[in-house]
């Protein structure tokens, strides 16, 4: 098979009780009602039909969504891993093992910070000492533990921190993502970019945790694109391995994709997952190389990060067909060194905006 | 990482498990963001990855399914258990 999807990601719902200044999520909600049930449920078998390994249980939180453990047990039967990406919030006892029951695999458990005055800052709500809490649910229930901890400005220089946290619960993976600059992420990208002597250490202080607990921990450390020179090899190329499909039931190559200006997006509710995957405008829009501008074109890099992310090009030149402006080969680059440079003077840190929920009422329609 | 005991029983690790492929059927690893595809003579092995044989008794047993002897499977098995637990994929519960 030509192109088959490794991964699917079911954005269950937009709400949070989470409003971290540097959420992926779009900034401008889709419209329309969640998804029910039993659209999940098609989705999810259609999925493991295409030849998808993994679904990611994301949102938004979808601890909010009553039927959790039912898709879960749905996508065990079909044969398919599952991994709940979470706040934590809300994962009682009783709430972990009914998912643990259901067939969970394994959850990743999300940190604004290794103590709760800045965690709680961050994600503005009083949610760090419920995260730890949760953690210790997470493990008595049997499931394999993640963390994932987003490393922005203000909590970067408290690495060395976060990771004795991820040793002392106990978790098997650690995943430290530098922030990247989608969503409202990317409305407070002046506040949250570290300097490059803070992203430089960092790395070395990863680095060497990742040696010296290869025995027990898996670390997973995120580059911060905007310092690199060349681009990240986003989602293994577009419409190669990932899809995702948002709480309305619109199915993107990439969770941020909507910020592409003129792409329309397909929907569950009318074609298969199937006919989006394989013939829809959106997947096909910038599969393979044939898309490709110059420098990328005949690039010897091409086919190593398929010319970058197509949403980065699009936020930030205002054509997703651009080259990513991250690549210093481009003739973008200014567009990030720029922002560097702005990000790096800013002589007082700016308050962040806080990412909101959607307004209108999310039931399923 | 220390060297492997030949009376330890291996068995995947928290998180992972064994998969039978959708499309191609041959049994897959998968653990939380992967998916490890899996030669002939490391299914053989990660079959027998359940907690209850030894390392020698994993050797025995292929070395008698394929009627070779055990000296030259023991390489081969404890280079995939290596791997294996460097990966994280396999532990040896006490």
């Amino acid at each position: 098979m030509k192109y088959r999807p490794y991964l699917l990601l079911a954005e269950l719902t937009h709400q949070c009780p989470l409003h971290c200044p540097y959420c992926s999520n779009p900034s401008a909600y889709p419209g329309g009602g969640e998804l029910a049930t039993e659209d999940w449920r098609r989705v999810i078998r259609e999925a493991a039909e295409l030849g998808v390994y993994h679904v990611g249980f994301s949102g938004g939180e979808p601890l909010l969504r009553a039927d959790l453990p039912e898709l879960v047990q749905t996508a065990r039967a079909a044969g398919l891993y599952t991994n709940l990406i979470t706040s934590g919030v809300g994962l009682s006892k009783t709430r972990a093992e009914a998912l643990h029951a259901a067939g969970l695999d394994s959850a990743q458990l999300s940190f604004q910070a290794d103590e709760a005055a800045l965690g709680d800052a961050v994600a503005g709500a009083r949610v760090h000492q419920e995260k730890l809490e949760v953690a210790g649910r997470i493990t008595a229930a049997g499931l394999s533990l993640s963390l994932n901890v987003v490393l922005h400005r203000a909590n970067i220089e408290r690495l060395p921190e976060i990771i004795a946290l991820a040793e002392s619960l106990r978790a098997t993976r650690l995943e430290l993502a530098n922030v990247q600059f989608y969503g409202w992420a990317f409305l407070n990208r002046l506040t949250l970019l570290p300097s490059r002597q803070q992203v430089q250490a960092a790395f070395q202080v990863a680095m060497a945790a990742k040696q010296r607990l290869a025995a027990r921990m898996d670390i997973f450390y995120v580059l911060p694109d905007y310092y690199e020179e060349r681009p990240k090899p986003c989602m293994q190329g577009w419409g190669q391995r990932y899809l995702t499909v948002n709480p309305v039931g619109q199915v993107l190559p990439c969770p941020t994709a909507s910020s592409i200006p003129g792409l329309q997006f397909e929907n569950v509710r009318e074609r298969s997952l199937a006919s989006i995957w394989f013939e829809s405008e959106s997947f096909n829009r910038f599969r393979g190389t044939e898309w490709m501008p110059a420098p990328c074109r005949t690039c010897p890099q091409r086919e190593i990060d398929f010319g970058g992310c197509r949403c980065q090009a699009a936020l930030l030149t205002g054509d997703a067909s651009a080259t990513d402006p991250v690549c210093t080969l481009g003739p973008n680059r200014g567009l990030i060194d720029k922002i560097i440079a702005e990000a790096n003077g800013t002589a007082r840190p700016q308050p962040w905006i806080f990412r909101k929920n959607p307004l209108r009422d999310r039931l399923p329609s | 990482m220390s060297a492997i005991d030949y009376q330890s029983c291996p068995a995947l690790a928290l998180g992972v498990r064994i998969q039978k492929d959708a499309v191609s059927g041959e049994p897959v690893l998968l653990f939380p963001e992967g998916v490890l595809f899996l030669n002939s003579t490391a299914r053989e092995i990660v079959a027998r990855c359940n907690g209850q044989f030894t390392v020698e008794a994993i050797v025995s047993a292929l070395a008698a399914e394929y009627d070779v002897s055990g000296e030259t499977l023991r390489g081969d098995v404890l280079e995939c258990l290596t791997q294996l637990h460097e990966r994280r994929l396999i532990a040896f519960p006490r």
